[in-house]
């Protein structure tokens, strides 16, 4: 088939565009070199390669005499965190505190998600979706800074008669279960969205009860928008360390020990090998996730 | 769905009790920024607008919030630009290594914030030897948004079928053309609310900043970070988060009124597809 490209649009005094314009068309391979070459340009040139230096980072050493990074090839720093009993508390606690958050965020987002998606009237719906998300836009330290007022000595807590964890290990765990909370309902009251009513009605039609509805259609079909809920909260926590530094008091995660090695110990490649820790454990967690289809739900 | 009286009212009253779960040490703030007691023991013994005359005449706090607004204006267009071309290619388009490029994709988002910032750290300062800037955070922060843009962007390409634009093709437009008068209409709502979100990402951004930023410079999350722990500051930092708590609602409603996807799940799933009858409705 051969037809004429000539756009009918050009302006004649612009050729060149309408060349241009014609044999994007005509050549598909160009067009998407086109469109693909900046954005992966960028992601390879400015996060892959970055990733990549951290790896190789983590290999090298600092020099104890003029404090620079020096190129020495050395397993010390992936031996002495793997290793090292304080680096295996603080991964181990970090890990702990991430499952915890998650699993706290699932229990309290899947009711509310259905709540919201299903059994509340239309109207009061979008209320709800908007109360959820309203603080998911709100500052990530106000959020976390409001718990200093309710945990503190004389805070909320205390005056309403409930003994207060004080600044703790359980404190960052509460604080980053409410912070991380819109991200786990969002993907959730999604996944409840696209469940068809008409679906539900021909479970129960077919003399099924609610629970068996919701643990033979429902739950299937949300698998993959828990899981993606899950990315976020998991991966969220294993790298935080300003909650952590505001209402942990002497709680420390791995992502303190990186920050305090970047700055004031100074040593980049042991800093490197420490963030090693949660992106072996979060590659292994996407891997293993993959099959679901949860990433296209992120 | 059927469910009888008694688990709608359990439901309902689990819902109240999360919301008053989120709501109230935010609204602790709110009263903390009032509280003529600089220790905000509960209940305040006295209220005081002091702190709020103090926030508005701060030289640093103005000084941050112009230097967040830089960063995040600069990083979300960045991020619409990269975001989008991505978008397109991933969509429209099928080649060798697809299925690698889309997991690499969301790594920025998937790897926590002191992953990529002390990868981004390292890269600057140990690889290639720069300076650590406000350049440094917009690159930084552009490659997490790109990601907020791509995902709203690809989903909406996903509902949106092609045969407006080979419609388009077929009547003589070039593809620049089609891209403008077809293509870009049906993605507005979902590049708006896509930008929205990466502009509140970046301006709330605060660990990849401090590990990407200037010795010197702040940020407005890094100077609430540098103020919450100095007893005379507290209270103004409690002020500055009040506002950034009404300034949130601001998003939120915009990204309502559009109905966009990633942050309005709601509406855009119900009605089969308002990209395509917003898009014909206003290329007439």
């Amino acid at each position: 088939m051969s037809v004429d490209i000539r756009p009918a649009d050009a302006a004649p005094g612009r050729p060149s565009r309408q060349a241009l314009s014609a044999l994007l068309y005509r050549r598909g391979r160009l067009r998407l070199a086109g469109l693909l070459t900046a954005p992966a340009a960028w992601l390879i040139l400015v996060y892959i390669a970055a990733l990549s230096a951290l790896l190789i980072t983590a290999l090298w050493t600092v020099d104890t005499f003029t404090g620079k990074v020096s190129t020495t090839w050395t397993l010390d720093n992936l031996i002495q965190v793997t290793t090292d009993p304080v680096y295996q508390t603080i991964a181990l606690r970090t890990l702990r505190i991430a499952v915890l958050v998650t699993v706290v965020d699932m229990v309290l987002a899947l009711p509310i998600a259905f709540f919201i998606a299903k059994v509340a009237s239309p109207r009061w719906r979008g209320v709800l979706v908007v109360a959820i998300l309203m603080p998911l836009w709100a500052s990530y330290l106000v959020k976390a800074y409001a718990w200093r007022n309710v945990l503190a000595e004389g805070g909320l807590l205390e005056w309403l008669g409930i003994s207060s964890p004080g600044y703790s290990e359980a404190a960052v765990v509460i604080a980053l279960s409410y912070i991380w909370l819109p991200y786990m309902i969002l993907p959730i009251h999604a996944g409840f969205e696209r469940v068809p009513d008409s679906l539900l009605e021909a479970s129960s039609d077919l003399g099924a009860k609610p629970l068996a509805t919701l643990r033979l259609v429902i739950l299937p079909i949300l698998v993959p928008s828990i899981i993606a809920g899950t990315i976020f909260t998991f991966a969220l926590t294993l790298g935080d360390y300003i909650t952590a530094q505001i209402v942990g008091g002497t709680t420390q995660m791995l992502g303190t020990v990186v920050y305090a090695n970047v700055g004031a110990a100074n040593n980049l490649p042991l800093a490197s090998a420490v963030a090693l820790i949660p992106i072996a454990v979060i590659m292994a967690y996407l891997l293993i996730v993959r099959r679901t289809g949860a990433l296209n739900n992120l | 769905m059927k469910l009888s009286r008694s688990a709608r009212i359990t439901l309902g009253t689990l819902t109240a009790v999360v919301l008053l779960f989120i709501y109230v040490p935010l609204l602790l703030v709110v009263i903390n920024s009032f509280n003529g007691d600089r220790s905000f023991g509960w209940p305040p013994r006295s209220f005081t607008l002091e702190w709020w005359s103090r926030a508005f005449q701060s030289e640093g706090v103005r000084e941050a919030i112009a230097t967040s607004l830089w960063v995040a204006l600069i990083s979300t267009a960045i991020s619409l630009v990269l975001g989008t071309l991505l978008a397109l290619a991933l969509q429209r388009h099928d080649f060798f290594g697809k299925d690698v490029i889309n997991l690499l994709v969301i790594l920025p988002i998937a790897l926590p914030g002191i992953v990529t910032g002390i990868a981004l750290n390292n890269l600057f300062t140990t690889v290639l030897g720069v300076s650590l800037s406000l350049w440094t955070v917009i690159i930084a922060h552009a490659t997490f948004c790109m990601v907020t843009v791509f995902n709203n962007a690809i989903a909406r390409l996903r509902r949106t079928n092609s045969s407006f634009e080979e419609a388009s093709s077929d009547l003589g437009a070039g593809i620049f053309t089609t891209f403008r008068l077809v293509t870009l209409p049906q993605l507005r709502s979902a590049l708006v609310a896509g930008g929205l979100l990466a502009f509140a990402l970046s301006f709330d951004e605060i660990i990849v900043t401090t590990f990407t930023i200037g010795a010197g410079q702040q940020t407005l999350p890094v100077w609430i970070l540098n103020n919450l722990f100095r007893p005379n500051q507290a209270p103004v930092v409690n002020v500055v988060a009040v506002v950034l708590i009404i300034a949130s609602v601001v998003p939120v409603w915009l990204a309502q009124r559009l109905s966009g996807d990633a942050i309005g799940t709601t509406r855009s799933r119900k009605k089969a597809s308002p990209g395509i009858t917003k898009a014909s409705s206003t290329a007439r």
